[in-house]
């Protein structure tokens, strides 16, 4: 029998209740959201329990949505069942002062590198991990450059004097 | 009288093994990778990676960018087979804005990225056999892959950072020349390899240096994130083309070829198998694109004036092809709300673009699920108690690209 998206929600909801929520369906794709105090319960169901089996992880990013007061970061999970062939998106939040999130190294050799990359970016502080040191900046870097709080510079500014570039 | 003795360290003396650095720029890592190991005499005890020498911030950049102006930065990811990337970000970005492509499209493009597969495959296993010492088979396929580039170069205009194809389709149709030398890469590539792999495939010195080294198991190499033929190799058959096929692969023929033991040796078997297949994809393509005929045979894009650039020529006289090409080119169109998770498979794994927007005009966040930066942490696991020299052949086999390791 093969598994569906609407299985994968009613064995979480069985056995996490109301802790998980926010069930979407977007592009073929279940995601949903859980407080980050169970992010590795809730992984450790999805790897153990035999029918589910998302023993594969694709991949784990970080979001920075500034206007969510105290859920700001947001790190998220792709994972992939891969003899069902079905995927989840699970994500937890977390807010800018309390950045700490349980790390899923126990779990996949894999988190180890990723972990470090969404550390690097966004300042999540993953509880446990090995080695959580910037893997892709420079270690003497004070900021997370990946949050919003860093723009991009404004392309039509015309207060530099930059002949170089045509802006001269 | 003074003496002046030299002060060592503490503990220099005891210490029975050395510190050996490597990289990050040496003639056996073919990229930008430093590696500090711990080794005694010729056995390597333990080893430490440094990466991100050469991170650009491609995730940060795309946020300020219309969805076509990444396409340039994908060419900069894996840039032995940028047109896969580009198509992945194409093939992204047209699920996301639910645009149905042609089939003649989808043929042209799996055509396209069968060949950057090949070229990517062909340089990674003729290093493989470089850092053996057999160079021949190096040099001899270069005159392939400089044929696949010269089919780039009839489409797009370039060759190793392509830009290749626009959201909807390509730029242009494929010329007749571009043709030609497909058949004539169809018709002399078959021989080359199969005079590659008598060069090596059952080489006695080839073998003994690459069986049993940079092993891994199927577990192991699930656990670590591995995709592509690292994973294939190991033994399981997960390939992006079957599981959740796009640009339709459905409508090919084809076999994923799958090792047993995961080492070098079947990590070169593999990669050279898969290189069969994408003869065989390509063949199969090419027919089923000149099966059209009349005016289906003339089309190269879907009909997405919000995205595809319209004619120069209706810009020049038409209103309405005016204020497309500006809207586009200025960045002026909202997109949807959503996110969207696409995989590809690209050349050395499942190459993933998770987009988010948030209804404005460029990427809210766009994340690279880069596959070699995922695979590479197993390196240490892969080489220890090995010697120094199977180390070597172990990261060219890994087919690790540094640009699309560092992002």
């Amino acid at each position: 029998m093969s598994l569906s998206n609407e299985m994968v929600q009613e064995k979480l909801i069985a056995k996490f209740g109301d802790q998980v929520s926010q069930f979407a369906t977007s592009y073929g794709m279940l995601s949903f959201e859980s407080p980050k105090e169970i992010n590795l319960k809730v992984l450790q169901f999805l790897y153990d329990e035999p029918s589910l089996a998302f023993t594969f992880l694709t991949d784990i990013c970080a979001v920075n949505y500034p206007n969510q007061k105290g859920a700001e970061l947001v790190v998220v999970y792709h994972l992939h069942n891969l003899k069902e062939n079905i995927r989840v998106r699970y994500s937890v939040s977390t807010s800018l002062e309390n950045t700490d999130v349980f790390t899923a190294t126990k779990l996949f050799e894999s988190a180890n590198w990723m972990e470090r990359e969404t550390y690097d970016f966004f300042g999540i502080n993953f509880v446990g991990h090995p080695n959580l040191k910037r893997i892709l900046n420079v270690d003497e870097m004070d900021y997370f450059p990946l949050r919003k709080e860093f723009p991009l510079e404004d392309q039509t500014r015309i207060d530099k004097d930059d002949e170089m570039f045509g802006r001269g | 009288m003074e003496h002046n003795h030299i002060t060592l360290p503490e503990g220099s003396i005891e210490k029975t093994t050395t510190t050996l650095n490597i990289g990050p720029t040496h003639p056996a890592t073919h990229g930008v990778f430093q590696n500090i190991m711990e080794v005694d005499g010729e056995r390597i005890v333990s080893s430490d990676q440094t990466v991100g020498y050469i991170h650009r911030a491609f995730e940060k950049l795309a946020e300020r960018r219309p969805l076509y102006q990444i396409t340039p930065i994908t060419d900069r990811l894996n840039y032995c087979s940028s047109p896969i990337n580009n198509m992945g970000w194409h093939i992204t970005c047209e699920k996301f804005l639910q645009i149905e492509t042609p089939k003649r499209v989808d043929y042209l493009r799996v055509i396209i990225m069968e060949l950057a597969r090949i070229s990517d495959h062909l340089i990674c296993n003729s290093i493989v056999g470089v850092d053996t010492g057999a160079y021949t088979g190096f040099l001899y396929v270069m005159q392939y892959r400089e044929l696949i580039y010269e089919i780039y170069e009839e489409i797009c205009g370039s060759r190793l950072t392509t830009n290749i194809g626009r959201i909807g389709g390509f730029e242009r149709n494929f010329t007749n020349t571009a043709f030609t030398k497909l058949e004539k890469f169809l018709n002399e590539y078959p021989k080359v390899l199969k005079e590659f792999e008598s060069l090596f495939t059952r080489n006695r010195i080839f073998m003994e240096r690459t069986q049993g080294t940079g092993g891994i198991s199927a577990e192991r190499a699930m656990n670590y994130g591995f995709t592509g033929p690292n994973l294939r190799a190991a033994g399981v058959d997960y390939d992006v083309r079957v599981h959740q096929p796009y640009s339709s692969y459905q409508d090919f023929n084809f076999t994923v070829p799958v090792g047993t033991t995961g080492d070098n040796y079947d990590r070169f078997l593999v990669r050279n198998a898969e290189m069969w297949e994408s003869i065989s994809i390509i063949r199969q393509a090419y027919e089923k694109v000149q099966a059209f005929k009349g005016a289906e045979a003339e089309v190269y894009h879907a009909d997405v004036p919000e995205y595809y650039l319209p004619k120069k020529e209706d810009v020049y006289t038409k209103m309405e092809a005016l204020i497309w090409h500006f809207k586009i080119i200025m960045g002026e169109i909202d997109l949807p709300k959503g996110q969207i998770y696409c995989p590809v498979e690209g050349g050395n794994g499942e190459l993933g673009f998770y987009l988010i927007s948030d209804g404005g005009r460029t990427p809210f966040r766009l994340h690279f699920r880069r596959p070699c930066f995922i695979y590479y942490q197993a390196y240490p696991e892969l080489i220890k108690g090995g010697m120094l020299s199977d180390a070597v052949v172990t990261m060219s086999s890994l087919n690790l690209i540094a640009g699309e390791l560092d992002a």
